[in-house]
Order: structure tokens, then C-alpha cells, then sequence
């Protein structure tokens, strides 16, 4: 019976972060627009750009391999199974043990190692470039978010997520100064990670400054649906994990009932709502950096967490 | 009932005997086949019986005597738990090299060259991991590095292949150099040089940092640590490749072994101050080993940069079980010294599958240069995958191997705050950065590894003639493209059979990890962390598996082939692709502009020329032209300064003849 609520609980989580993806990314668009004063469309513009690439052809290059093909899938289970174990509305789900935020990282690393192949696989001079600038964000923001697990690790005794956010949540946490420095490193990062501004502008069209956009050109019709999904799952699990960690506000604690539950899944769509809201108006107000100016950016977020890190060593109570 | 020790004592035998056969058959066109298969059988029974050994012995060391060696002392072999677990690593890298020679030989030029050394190389690893004193362990390590040298001089006509030879002796030569000091040391005036002897004795503190120290520059010049790693990215690639794969899969682990035996075991137990230089040293090495290959175009320099990548995260967690070790946390000392060991023999896996891939495809078209092939994922399907699967494994991407071991070695980063020395509260931090960056800057090696090699449009006409490599080849591939998947979803079994090991070389071991639910694997405990690769290999075949049943059940199933899309411009020719050096571009304007003063130079030709512009890349090996070039300089500039004695006059010899004898009569005579 307990297994049974278990895997209940823990099919819920799968389904809610596949249905509100695409909510939160109509959303954070909606949001900009009205930002400038535009009416922008409707939020659920997302599901229907995913319903008609599913309707349409796919369109694929002569020479694409069995790779180009299986990366849309592959890349799409990567990061849902990643965005099913960060605890959303509920911690200490049944299979969050079965792999922690290294394993989360690293996941999400899976899912980018086979776009970049994607992006070489027809082997056009776009998909190069926006492969090769894609590693490159990746080799500084990988280790910078390795980092900031470790901090939250070293503070938290743990690297369990659900583990972490009940530590999170308890009242012995108090204000530190190397969580700051994490969540801050954690919020550039995330910005990195998900393509935004000011590392690299998901609405653009002017090739030269794309990098993720670059590195899927080639993709069209049902494979592009899914590398879309991954991409709005992938927004997704950033702020879940943000929120989680340094919001634990009302998360419900295993096995609760579903009064707390409910509760959960109430607060988890109001931060969802903040953090989207935060994220369209940060995106508003800045610009687009250079490419190369996108090192020193992750460095910054490198060393934030190289320092909380450092603090933490030097005294647990930092 | 034959013993264990004995087994292995006879497989060696073996192997020596083979290698004298194939001398004998070197005119027979079977030479090939028989010397493999012969190679790969006796593999197979050492590897069966050290496996036996290891996991299911609760049996005590065995020792050996052999009348030949040093007189007084004789020939001492033992198998321990150590030994054991290095004999499963050498032979089945031997196994497998041995089955893909079985393919791979019979492209060999000139197979004489190769066979006789191939059998004896293997031997000669062998009898250093069984080898019990430090004569017999100096006199195998020697056989094996001569072999190997023998080995990378086969194709000795080739352009490199002298120069890699050369400096491969050089360096050779000084680490044993350095490892007769260290046993010299460690036998102390007594000359008691059995290993039971030299662990029996008490070593002053002073003592242990020397050996510490020649142990790094000799076990340390072997494995390919910076700075004395210059040899390696030259020798292993111009070895035949199943070589190659020996060389960097099998005998970097070799040299690990000794470095392993002699701190760890010999010596009693460590200072802290000895974890600081090994952490530095390892960190060090993994950056700059990746980084390395970041910039390298050649496929066999690059994977050979890589094993300096992958010593250098060994050597990280081996600096974290000594800092542990000293400060008697028996635990986390275990959980970094199993990590360490995990990724030995993860990096034989998938270090020797990416050498037999790079061998494929250098038989298929007969180039090593990335910037010559591409899109051999049509022409060589069964290599690409393979290989894909290898680079997966070695970018630390779950649900592989190579992750597993990564994330032990951070979950005992995770137990140092721990430490009470403050050098190590700052070292150990840094590290974990530096570990970080090296595997995130390894997914983008990989990247480029694959993607320029097996992706793309074909840049040469040899590129668009491949073809799939035989079926020895590939199946030795598939082996060990099985081995790292299966490393990967069940870590446990591996962890709790190196659990003998840290007991009897530590003191201490992890938790027994098939007692976890659902064969997790759980370092200290399950509220601190824990993964389960065979539960994130279900899911993500699960959730794979119904998005493409969801799409093929509603979306449009409709596929039309056209050409590329490419906003619109299509590259006429496939040298408009991204290459090798472009993929770099942005890592080297990031790291390279610091690490390599990486200059990109354009010359564009005058306007209305109509000649090609040109690109090129200026880089400068730090290590070679801060460390060696100036030794080499100085010996060149003594050896031409002296070279004047060459060319006297009978009297001016006469005179110098002279003068020495003056001096040295007069030195005598003060000295008395």
C-alpha cells in the first residue's frame, strides 16, 4: 500500500513537470511582452508550437546518421528523469535516492553531449559553431554548478536533494554567507544552462549570436518538438531546484497526506510564478553579451562557488 | 589442486614461451593467429584464476621463491589482494588487446617486429604486479618498459616514431633511476630488500619523504604525471594500437601499482604533508592533461592525452586516502582509495576501447588526423558505436562507468572538511574545482573526439573509401563497450570487491554494498548520498522508450530526406565543416590564451589575389619549453664544448694526460 502512494506521488511529480513546462515558458514569453508593451501571445502557445511540430514533417539532412535521429529522444529522457528527481511540490519521493544532484548534473551533461554530437552530425558550418560554443559555456558552467553542490552539500551534510530541502526548510539554517554566494552562483549558471540572456537569447534569429539555436538548426517537424520540451524541462528543473533549495517554503514533507500535498503543489506554481516573473524582467532589463564575454561571466559564477566552498572548509558555521 | 600464485607464475611462463615461439615461427604466415590466440588463452586463465582469487578467495598470501636473482635472496613473488585486483587489469587488457590483434595483425607491415615483444610485454607487467622484492620488481619493471619500447619502435620507419623512442628510453631510464634510489632508500643500510623485510622496518620520516618524492618522479614518469609526461603523448600513439591501448589502458596502471605498493604498503603509515604535493601534483595533471587534448588533432595524441588526464584524477583520489589515511579517518580513506581504484579499472575499459576504435579506423583509412576524416558513422557503424560508448564512458556521463568512480571521488571530497591541516582545507577545495573543470573540459574533448572523427561530411577521399573493421576487432570492442556499461549500473559488486583490499592495505572498508535495496551504491550513508545506475539506466530507457512510442503512436510519421538546411547557405565543399582546430577555437581563446600563449595568426591574401587565405594556430608547450628544452640545450651546448677534446694534437693530449695526473696526485696527497 505504501509503495503503491509512493510510486502514486512520484508519478504525479513526473507529470506535473511535463505538463507545466511548456505553461512556464508561455508565461516567462507572455511576461517580456507585456514588459514592452506588447500583447505577446496567449501563455498556451507553447503546447499548441509543440501540437503542430508533432502534426508536421520532418525534414532531415541527406547524410544525417542514426545519431541525429535517437538525440531528440535521448536528450528528452535525459532531463525529464533529471526533472523528476528534484523534489517539486513534495520531498523524499520514492526515487529520489536513486541518484543525487551530481548525478542530477550530470544527467542534464548526458542530455548536452548528445546535442552537441547532433549539432556536428550533418556536418554544416552552424551546427559547428553553435556545438563548439555550446562545450565551451558548458566546460565553465559545469564545474561552477559542481561547485555550488558542494556547497550546498558541505552546509546540508548531504548531496540528496530531499535531504538537502528538509535541511533547507528546518529552522537551523540561518543566513550564511557561502549560500548567498551559491545562490547566486546557481542563478547565473541556471541563466547559462537554459540559454537566456545574457549568455544567449532564445528568441533570436540572427545566427551569428545563437548558441543552442545554432547547434539544433538542422532539426525540424516531431524531433524538434521533443528538443523543445527538454529545453522548456530544462527551465523547468532550474527554478525547481532554486526554489527547493533556498525556498523550501510549504514543500510538503513525505508522507504528509494530501492535504500537504495540495498545499505543495499550490506553493510550488506560486514560486514557479515568481521565479518565471523574476526571470522576464531580469531578461527585459539586460543585453545580450558577446560570446566571449561569457567566460568571464562563469567564471564570476566559478568562483562565487569556489569561495563558498573555501568557507565552508575553513568553518562550518560560514 | 593448482595454487593461485602458481597459475599465474605458469601463465607468465606461458607468455615468455609464446614470445620464443614467435620468434621461431617469424617465417610461417600463421605467426599472426597463433601467437594471438595463444596470447589471448593464457590471458583468459590468468585472468579467470586472479578474479577467482579476488572475489571469491578468503584465501591468505601466497609466496614463491625462485633460485634466480640475487644470490643471497633469490627470486620472491606473492599474490595479495593488491596483485590480485592489478593481474585482473593487465590480463584483461591483455585479453582484449590479444582478441583484437587477432584482427588488427594481420594489417601489420611488418608483423616480426610486433609479435615476439606483444607476449613478453605481457609478461613482463605481469611479473611486476606478482613481484615480492625490489630486484625482481626493478628487473621486470625494466623487461616491461624494454618491451614496450621495442613495441613503439615497430613501425620505427615512420615519421616521430625515433623521436618517441628516444625520449621514451630517456625517461624510462630515469624513472627506474629514481626507483633504485627510492628501494635503495627503503632497503637502508642492512640491505634488506624483500618487500616483508622493507614493511617490517621503521622508516624515518625523513626516509619517507625521499621516497615520496622519487616515487612520483619514477612510478610517476611511467604513469605520465605532469611534468614527466612528455614521452607519453609521443610513444603511445606510435605504437600499433592494441599497444597503444596496452600501453595507456594496462601499463599507466602498472606504474600506479608500484606507486600504490610502496606508499601505501611498504611504508607504513603516511604524513599528511605527502597528501599535499600528491593532491597538487594529480590536480595539476588532470587539467593540463585535458586541456592538452583539447588542443590535438591527431585521434591516437589525444586519447594518449586523456590517460594523462585520467592518472592525474587517480592520483587526486590516491592523495585523498593518504590525507585521509594519516589522519586515521579509516572510512572516507577507503572511500577514496576504492574510488581510485574504481577508476583504474574503469580507465582500462574504456581507455583500451577507445584505442581499438582509433586502430579501426586508422586500418579502415589510414589516417590518425581528425582533420582528414569525418563521417565514418556511415561507413563504420559497429566502430562508432563503440566508440560513441567509450566516450560516454570516459566524458563521466551516467548511467557509465567513468561517472560512478567520479562521483565517488567527489563524495570523498565531500568527507575532507574533516581534515584538521589548513594546507589541506585550502588544497582539497581547489581540487575538487580543478576535478570539476577537468571533467567538464573531458565531455568537450569527447565531443570533438567523435564528432570530427565519426560525424560530419568525409574530408578525405580515404575518409569516403572506410569500411567496417573484421569481426575480431569489433568483438573485442563490444567487450569493453559491455564491461563500462556494466561497471556503471552495478558499481556495487566492483566496490565490494575491492572492499579486501582497502582492509588489508587500510585498515578499513566501505559499507557492504549488496546489502543495499535495489543494488544502490551508498559511500558512508543513504541520507548523505547515494546512486543507483542500474534504476537511472531503467528510466531513462522508460521514459525514452514512451516518448517514442507516444510519437510514433500520435505525431506525424512523415520523413522527407533533403539537402542540409544550413540557414539557407549549404557549404558547397566538407572543408567548410567545423574541424578540429575550429572546434577548439573557443576553449583555446579561453584556456589557451593562459596555458599555451595560443595565438590564432589569418593571413588573408591582397585583395584581388585569388590565393587561399590561411589560418594558423600558434601554440607553445608550456612543460617542454620551460623544463626541457633548457636541459636539452645545456646538454647540447656541454656536448659541443666538450667535443673540442675530440680534435687535439698528440702534445696537447700529452699535456692534458698530464695535468690530470698532477691533480690527481695532489688531490691524494692533500686528502691523506
Amino acid at each position: 500500500m505504501v509503495v503503491i502512494s509512493d510510486i502514486l506521488v512520484q508519478g504525479v511529480q513526473m507529470l506535473l513537470v511535463l505538463l507545466l513546462a511548456p505553461l512556464l515558458t508561455g508565461f516567462v514569453r507572455k511576461v517580456k511582452a507585456r514588459l514592452v508593451r506588447r500583447k505577446g501571445a496567449s501563455v498556451f502557445q507553447p503546447y499548441r508550437d509543440l501540437l503542430r511540430l508533432l502534426r508536421k514533417e520532418v525534414v532531415l539532412a541527406e547524410n544525417a546518421s542514426w545519431l541525429f535521429r535517437v538525440t531528440p529522444y535521448v536528450t528528452f529522457a535525459a532531463i525529464w528523469v533529471a526533472a523528476a528527481l528534484v523534489p517539486t511540490f513534495a520531498t523524499g519521493l520514492l526515487f529520489n535516492w536513486t541518484a543525487d544532484l551530481i548525478a542530477i548534473v550530470a544527467l542534464l551533461g548526458s542530455a548536452r553531449f548528445f546535442l552537441a554530437l547532433a549539432g556536428m552530425d550533418v556536418g554544416t558550418s552552424f551546427g559547428g559553431i553553435g556545438s563548439s560554443r555550446e562545450v565551451m559555456i558548458a566546460a565553465l558552467a559545469e564545474p561552477a554548478m559542481l561547485l555550488i553542490v558542494f556547497c550546498m552539500a558541505l552546509v546540508a551534510g548531504s548531496t540528496q536533494l530531499s535531504t538537502v530541502a528538509n535541511f533547507m526548510a528546518s529552522s537551523y539554517v540561518g543566513l550564511r554567507v557561502s549560500l548567498g554566494m551559491a545562490v547566486i552562483a546557481l542563478i547565473m549558471v541556471a541563466l547559462a544552462e537554459n540559454a537566456r540572456i545574457p549568455v544567449d537569447n532564445p528568441a533570436t534569429h540572427l545566427e551569428l549570436t545563437m548558441v543552442h539555436e545554432a547547434m539544433v538548426l538542422e532539426y525540424s517537424g516531431r524531433h524538434l518538438a521533443m528538443i523543445e520540451f527538454g529545453a522548456f524541462l530544462k527551465l523547468l528543473l532550474y527554478i525547481s531546484l532554486i526554489a527547493c533549495v533556498f525556498l523550501p517554503w510549504k514543500i510538503a514533507v513525505f508522507g504528509t497526506g494530501p492535504l500537504a500535498y495540495a498545499v505543495g503543489v499550490a506553493a510550488y506554481v506560486v514560486k514557479l510564478a515568481v521565479a518565471g516573473f523574476s526571470l522576464a524582467l531580469f531578461e527585459t532589463a539586460t543585453a545580450k553579451m558577446r560570446v566571449f564575454r561569457v567566460p568571464q561571466f562563469l567564471g564570476a559564477a566559478l568562483m562565487l562557488g569556489l569561495l563558498g566552498t573555501l568557507l565552508l572548509f575553513v568553518s562550518k558555521s560560514f | 589442486m593448482i595454487s593461485a600464485l602458481a597459475l599465474q607464475m605458469w601463465c607468465v611462463a606461458g607468455l615468455l614461451a609464446v614470445a620464443i615461439l614467435a620468434v621461431a615461427l617469424s617465417r610461417s604466415k600463421t605467426s599472426t593467429s597463433v601467437v594471438y590466440s595463444a596470447s589471448l588463452a593464457i590471458c583468459v586463465a590468468a585472468l579467470s584464476g586472479s578474479l577467482y582469487w579476488l572475489v571469491g578467495g578468503k584465501a591468505n598470501a601466497s609466496d614463491l621463491t625462485l633460485p634466480i636473482g640475487l644470490p643471497w635472496l633469490g627470486a620472491h613473488f606473492r599474490l595479495d589482494v593488491l596483485a590480485s585486483f592489478f593481474l585482473v587489469v593487465v590480463n584483461l587488457g591483455g585479453a582484449s588487446a590479444s582478441l583484437y590483434g587477432l584482427g588488427y595483425g594481420d594489417h601489420d607491415p611488418a608483423p616480426n617486429r610486433v609479435l615476439p615483444f606483444f607476449p613478453a610485454y605481457l609478461a613482463g607487467m605481469n611479473l611486476v604486479v606478482l613481484a615480492d622484492d625490489a630486484f625482481s620488481f626493478l628487473l621486470c619493471w625494466e623487461f616491461m618498459s624494454l618491451a614496450s619500447w621495442a613495441l613503439v619502435m615497430a613501425h620505427h620507419r615512420e615519421a616521430g616514431t625515433a623521436r618517441a623512442g628516444y625520449i621514451y628510453l630517456l625517461m624510462a631510464s630515469f624513472g627506474t633511476l629514481a626507483l633504485l634510489l627510492a628501494f635503495g632508500l627503503l632497503a637502508g643500510p642492512a640491505g634488506g630488500y624483500g618487500f616483508a623485510a622493507i614493511r617490517a622496518a621503521q622508516h624515518t620520516p625523513y626516509v619517507a619523504t625521499l621516497v615520496l618524492i622519487l616515487m612520483l618522479l619514477g612510478a610517476g614518469s611511467k604513469a605520465g604525471l605532469v611534468p614527466l609526461h612528455v614521452w607519453l603523448p609521443l610513444a603511445h600513439p606510435a605504437a600499433p594500437s592494441h599497444v597503444s591501448a596496452l600501453m595507456s589502458g594496462v601499463m599507466t596502471k602498472v606504474a600506479i601499482y608500484g606507486f600504490i605498493r610502496v606508499i601505501f604498503d611498504l611504508l607504513g603509515q603516511p604524513s599528511w604533508s605527502a597528501s599535499v604535493v600528491v593532491l597538487f601534483l594529480g590536480g595539476i595533471t588532470a587539467v593540463m592533461g585535458i586541456l592538452y587534448a583539447m588542443m590535438e588533432r591527431d585521434l591516437k595524441r589525444l586519447l594518449a592525452y586523456s590517460t594523462i588526464e585520467n592518472v592525474g584524477i587517480i592520483f587526486v583520489s590516491l592523495g585523498l586516502a593518504l590525507a585521509f589515511q594519516a589522519n586515521g579517518l579509516k572510512l572516507a580513506a577507503a572511500l577514496a582509495f576504492s574510488a581510485a581504484l574504481f577508476h583504474v579499472l574503469n580507465h582500462s575499459f574504456f581507455k583500451s576501447l577507445l584505442f581499438f576504435g582509433a586502430g579501426a579506423v586508422l586500418t579502415s583509412t589510414g589516417e590518425r588526423d581528425m582533420e582528414k576524416l569525418g563521417g565514418l558513422i556511415h561507413r563504420m557503424p559497429f566502430t562508432s558505436f563503440a566508440f560513441l560508448v567509450g566516450c560516454v564512458a570516459i566524458s563521466a556521463l551516467p548511467p557509465f562507468n567513468g561517472f560512478v568512480s567520479e562521483w565517488l571521488i567527489f563524495q570523498a571530497v565531500l568527507q575532507s572538511p574533516e581534515l584538521p591541516q589548513w594546507a589541506l582545507k585550502i588544497m582539497v577545495p581547489a581540487v575538487g574545482a580543478t576535478l570539476a573543470l577537468a571533467a567538464a573540459l573531458a565531455g568537450a574533448c569527447f565531443v570533438k573526439a567523435f564528432g570530427v572523427t565519426f560525424l560530419g561530411r568525409a574530408r578525405s577521399p580515404a575518409a569516403e573509401a572506410a569500411h567496417e573493421v573484421d569481426r575480431y576487432s569489433l568483438s573485442a570492442m563490444f567487450i569493453l563497450a559491455t564491461l563500462c556499461l556494466l561497471a556503471g549500473i552495478l558499481p556495487g559488486l566492483v566496490i565490494d570487491a575491492l572492499a579486501p583490499i582497502t582492509v588489508e592495505i587500510l585498515g578499513g572498508a566501505m559499507p557492504i554494498q549488496a546489502n543495499e535495496p535495489w543494488l544502490s551504491i551508498v559511500p558512508i550513508a543513504e541520507s548523505r548520498s547515494s546512486y543507483n545506475g542500474l534504476l537511472v539506466m531503467v528510466f531513462i530507457t522508460i521514459s525514452a522508450s514512451s516518448a517514442v512510442y507516444f510519437i510514433h503512436r500520435f505525431a506525424s510519421h512523415a520523413l522527407r530526406r533533403g539537402p542540409a538546411w544550413g540557414c539557407g547557405f549549404s557549404d558547397p565543399t566538407p572543408a567548410a565543416q567545423y574541424s578540429a582546430g575550429s572546434f577548439a577555437q573557443p576553449i583555446r581563446r579561453v584556456f589557451g590564451t593562459l596555458v599555451f600563449r595560443a595565438r590564432d595568426h589569418v593571413e588573408m591574401p591582397q585583395p584581388g589575389d585569388v590565393g587561399p587565405a590561411r589560418l594558423k594556430i600558434e601554440l607553445h608547450d608550456p612543460i617542454w619549453e620551460t623544463i626541457y628544452a633548457p636541459i636539452a640545450g645545456a646538454v647540447g651546448f656541454s656536448a659541443e664544448w666538450l667535443n673540442r677534446l675530440q680534435f687535439l694534437t698528440i702534445r696537447q693530449y700529452l699535456s692534458l694526460v698530464f695535468a690530470t695526473l698532477v691533480t690527481l696526485l695532489l688531490v691524494l696527497a692533500i686528502w691523506s
